[in-house]
């Protein structure tokens, strides 16, 4: 039970055109049509006792201790199960009911250990309260049968469940299956003996259960309890802020005493999430006071020398005379920036001015170019803005939904269960996706079509369903006329026409069979509303951009843009990979997708910046790389990213790392990155500064600080030092003085302010004069660039292509429990789910390489070589096999190639051919890798100089 | 910087713009696309290779666009 729980009423809120009058004891209240009689009491200010109920979650009632009474009825009924009827008269409150509470108490309390002093929920227990409400005084069934001595299931490393507590309310169980969606916990037996149970497994870690969190956040007792609380007891205040994973944007509940958090719970009045959260935003926080933490500034001369611990000064000036250094000798682009998806739009912002401001460069880029990079070029050409067109809401509206290269119940845990909640309601699914995602069959949800294509054949597939879109007819041509360019849409129907992207040519290509690609897309265009909801699996190809303008063709041809329960919408990894992007984090955009080339953006950003600006774009990641080993890149200033980790073809990686002169990592922890660099400055969590994330529905939320920087300073702040020490004046109190400025020079950004978000709770962009509350559709009347454009895609295979050497294709993915490099959750229990990475591959293609489940196993590519464990599944089909990255030394990236999107460069990781075998050890690279870094964990343990306590600037 | 990652990137460009009928309009696409979305230092890289190895190993609808419309795309030489 949250701090929250307390403004429960009960039951959902209920949307209805009819409002209802009723009377409650003797006050009238209107309620909308559909809601519960507990819930308009709650309205009226009366409180019925309750039990079974919670806002959270459908009536069930079950307890019987919120009875009312209704003039003209007979009986008693509950109050959470009657709904409100026009002119009904209610009493909460008689002596019958107050036997009846009381009885009913009595039973439940006899079951029930009496320690509510030494019990971990005490003075937060529904149960608890109850009894105090009914008037409690004695228990005449104590000494009957019991389930007191039921001995506790502490399997899970963040909650345990002690039976004894438990009074089957069945709270936990309706939260699993009807929020998560995972069906993880049953009720066993009947009468007494009714127990909850974790399904599919003795315990609840050995069980089917994702660890989601959501039965211990409506469980009344401490019968599921995190286990925090249990050992350092009740959280004393709660401060709101924003999930810092993935880029659902989870709004959280960080519940505190003093400065120490105790818990994160999911904030019901999140518009991103509704009271949901998952694994990692809910429990995985740890890492945030790990004791690998670097909290001093540090700075070497090179490479293999040991740290030396500096004051926040020295730190700076060195890195600042460094940069000036290397510019003045090899000219001012010898230097560039990569700011942070998973720091604050203020933080990025500033990364970005300091750049393009104190560097005099445009050599500024994020991690987008790696993920998302694509999505932001593809749509923009068609539809005219670089995001999604959607809040996540609109999928309730959906009739069907297309799943592209996206694995949401991993990746974005707490949409997944959203689109699950929507699938049971019974809208249909299309998963597109070489591998068997869990969505593809998991409990009640099923997929009407899984496409299972070849990697690398997406657009080739997006095409074929385009053909058959027009060649059958189910064009919305009403809406192609009135709402897109007329020209390019009849070329592009020409061109989708041909016979050669017909099914039927294409099966041979993609693998899919034309009658299913077929039904595929009869299904999206003729089911009511469609939407698309895709991932990396898309973006992260040598294609990557022509498939997003496929898909936005896909949404166009059929209408299916401009309105809840459609859409175009990417599903973006880190949590403000968005707000990145939207704040001027690539080479050739300033802030709102401006192009540096607009002469009468960069002349107000000059005059806001009081210097001359570049109007070339500057270089983006991949070809810093190439620039530092071509010799001519020499100062890299990286933010909060571990490009050494997560960048594909490593061994090129690190030889560009390694031909810097000066490369400053800021971050929390010595990640893979900061082994290669000269000035490391420490980097602050998302729970020690203030500052906004932008989320996949392009919503902005604040991030609010909980404790003080651990190093002294939020990452602002050190950007704004460098800023000062590079010459360039930057005198920002706050972050919200950065967010006035943002907002002053970003025509969607004009209405936002803290104060505003304040009001709102969150903003979806564009917020402005026209939409003053921000806007969850994009699109509505017009599109963002006018008329939409259809754009010609053909299909290109990759170069990457299997051969007699490297016969399979490897394409990569993320799981559930593990976040992107890992550099967090492998700081934390998550490691209990995945404790390394591993190579799935089909049970045909292991049988023939004579490998067996667990064996050691070398993937080669023309890259590079790794190994790994196998493991055996039929989720593969055969030939192509599938490992993550969340550990550093499985090397994926040592194999993924410098393959990239022919227009944004973003890396080919979902292709690369391999050879796969049986080994006996690990590769060289490992080994080389494990040396490298056992040296380097020397030099940090031998680090010398100040603490940054003694030194402070 | 690498000359042949660079030709290789280009080609990729081309073969985007390629599909469309009219040659012009693709010329002007790719172009474009590398004013826009390349550096100058590598923009000129690869025209100093058009000039020096004449534009060896580039599709030819590249080296058009690059003829074309080499006012538009020439950059500082130099860097990187
Ligand atoms: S564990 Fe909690 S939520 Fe579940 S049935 Fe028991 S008391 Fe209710
Ligand atoms: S933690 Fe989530 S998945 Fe696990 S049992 Fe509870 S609700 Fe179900
Ligand atoms: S990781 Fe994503 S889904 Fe999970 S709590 Fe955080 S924002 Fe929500
Ligand atoms: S709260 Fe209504 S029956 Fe339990």
């Amino acid at each position: 039970m949250s701090m929250h729980s307390h403004h429960d009423r009960g039951t959902p809120a209920r949307v209805s055109s009819r409002q209802v009058t009723l009377s409650i004891d003797g006050m009238t209240v209107t309620v909308p049509a559909g809601t519960s009689v507990m819930h308009a009491a709650a309205e009226a200010g009366v409180d019925i006792p309750r039990l079974c109920a919670t806002e959270q979650l459908e009536a069930f009632g079950s307890c019987r201790l919120c009875v009312v009474e209704v003039k003209g009825r007979r009986g008693y009924p509950a109050s959470c199960t009657t709904l409100v009827e026009e002119g009904m008269q209610v009493a909460t409150q008689s002596d019958a009911l107050f036997r009846l509470r009381r009885g009913v108490m009595e039973l439940y309390i006899s079951d029930h250990p009496l320690d509510c002093l030494t019990c971990a929920a005490n003075g937060n227990c529904e149960l608890q309260d109850m009894a105090g409400r009914v008037g409690l005084r004695e228990v005449r069934f104590a000494d009957g049968a019991n389930h007191l001595t039921e001995a506790a299931d502490t399997s899970n490393p963040y909650f345990a469940y002690d039976p004894a507590k438990c009074i089957v309310c069945s709270r936990c169980v309706r939260a699993c299956s009807d929020i998560q969606g995972s069906f993880a916990l049953t009720t066993t037996e009947r009468g007494f003996d009714t127990r909850i149970a974790a399904a599919g497994g003795d315990d609840f870690l050995a069980s089917e259960c994702v660890s989601c969190g959501a039965c211990v956040a409506v469980c009344p007792t401490a019968a599921l309890m995190e286990k925090s609380v249990i050992e350092l007891g009740q959280p004393r205040r709660s401060v709101t802020t924003t999930c810092a994973y993935c880029g659902v944007g989870c709004a959280l509940d960080a519940e505190l005493q003093g400065d120490r958090v105790i818990r994160m719970v999911p904030n019901p009045a999140g518009g991103a999430n509704r009271g949901h959260a998952c694994v990692k935003g809910r429990f995985a926080w740890g890492y945030a006071t790990h004791a690998d933490r670097i909290t001093t500034p540090m700075i070497r001369s090179s490479i293999h020398e040991p740290w030396q611990a500096v004051s926040w000064e020295a730190a700076i000036n060195h890195a600042a005379a460094e940069f000036r250094r290397l510019q003045e000798k090899y000219g001012a682009e010898s230097v560039g920036s990569i700011t942070s998806s998973r720091c604050t739009n203020e933080e990025t912002y500033l990364v970005q001015k300091l750049t393009r401001a104190a560097f005099g460069v445009n050599n500024v880029d994020t991690c987008a170019r790696v993920c998302h990079s694509p999505t932001g070029y593809g749509l923009k050409q068609t539809l005219g803005e670089s995001a999604g067109t959607q809040d996540f809401d609109s999928v309730m509206q959906a009739d069907v939904v297309l799943v592209i290269g996206a694995n949401p119940t991993d990746g974005h845990p707490v949409f997944g269960s959203r689109l699950k909640q929507r699938l049971r309601q019974g809208a249909k699914l299309i998963v597109v996706d070489p591998r068997a995602i869990d969505l593809v069959d998991t409990p009640h949800v099923r997929a009407s079509q899984h496409l299972k294509l070849r990697p690398g054949t997406n657009v080739a597939l997006v095409n074929a369903l385009a053909h058959v879109i027009v060649d059958e007819n189910l064009l919305d041509e009403a809406f192609v006329a009135a709402r897109c360019e007329a020209e390019p849409f009849a070329k592009w129907r020409a061109f989708i026409a041909d016979p050669r992207h017909s099914p039927e040519a294409t099966a041979a290509v993609t693998g899919v069979a034309a009658t299913e690609l077929r039904a595929a897309a009869r299904l999206y265009a003729t089911a009511g509303n469609g939407a698309i909801y895709y991932g990396l699996g898309v973006t992260e190809h040598s294609q990557g951009s022509t498939m997003v303008m496929g898909i936005a063709n896909l949404a166009m041809a059929t209408g299916n843009i401009g309105r809840p329960g459609v859409g175009v919408n990417p599903l973006r990894g880190q949590n403000n990979v968005q707000g990145s992007c939207d704040m001027g984090s690539f080479p050739h955009e300033l802030p709102g997708y401006r192009h540096v080339s607009d002469e009468a953006t960069r002349k107000q950003f000059e005059a806001a910046w009081g210097v001359p600006l570049s109007g070339e774009p500057g270089l983006r990641i991949p070809n810093m790389f190439d620039a530092a080993i071509g010799g001519s890149f020499k100062g890299l200033y990286v933010q909060g990213e571990d490009i050494a980790q997560s960048d594909p073809n490593t061994r090129h990686v690190t030889a560009a790392m390694e031909a810097l002169e000066c490369l400053v990592v800021q971050d929390l922890f010595l990640n893979e990155t900061a082994k290669f660099a000269h000035v490391f400055l420490p980097g602050a969590s998302f729970l020690e500064k203030d500052g906004t994330f932008t989320n996949a529905e392009r919503r902005i939320s604040r991030v609010r600080k909980v404790m003080p920087p651990l190093a002294g300073h939020a990452d602002w702040e050190v950007t704004q030092m460098l800023a000062n020490a590079l010459g360039y004046p930057m005198h920002y109190a706050d972050p919200a003085e950065i967010m006035a400025e943002i907002a002053r020079l970003t025509p969607s950004f004009h209405g936002v302010s803290y104060a505003r978000l304040e009001e709102l709770g969150s903003i979806q962009w564009p917020c402005n004069e026209a939409h003053p509350s921000g806007t969850p559709t994009l699109h509505e009347t017009e599109f963002v660039r006018g008329k939409g454009r259809f754009m010609l895609t053909e299909f290109v295979a990759t170069d990457e292509r299997v051969n007699r050497r490297f016969p399979l294709l490897l394409t990569t993915g993320r799981i559930l429990s593990q976040y992107n490099v890992g550099a967090q959750t492998r700081r934390t229990a998550n490691t209990v789910w995945h404790p390394e990475d591993l190579l799935e591959l089909h049970p045909v293609d292991a049988e023939d390489r004579g490998i067996r489940d667990g064996d050691r196993v070398g993937v080669a590519s023309r890259a590079g070589e790794t190994v790994l464990r196998a493991k055996i599944s039929e989720r593969m089909q055969p030939g192509v096999v599938y490992t993550t990255f969340h550990w550093p030394g499985s090397g994926a990236n040592v194999v993924t190639t410098e393959n990239s999107d022919w227009a944004t460069n973003c890396p080919e990781y979902k292709v690369t051919a391999v050879q796969v075998s049986r080994v006996e050890q690990v590769s060289a690279w490992q080994q080389q890798y494990a040396r490298f870094s056992a040296e380097q964990a020397a030099l940090l343990k031998d680090r010398s100089g100040t603490k940054a306590a003694d030194a402070p600037v | 910087m690498n000359i042949e990652r660079l030709v290789s990137m280009a080609n990729q460009i081309g073969t985007f713009f390629a599909t469309d009928p009219d040659a012009d309009a693709a010329s002007i696409g790719i172009a474009q696309h590398l004013a826009s979305c390349w550096a100058p230092s590598m923009r000129q890289a690869l025209l100093d290779h058009l000039d020096d190895r004449n534009g060896e190993g580039l599709v030819p609808i590249v080296g058009k666009a690059l003829r074309d419309h080499r006012e538009r795309l020439a950059g500082r030489r130099g860097h990187p």
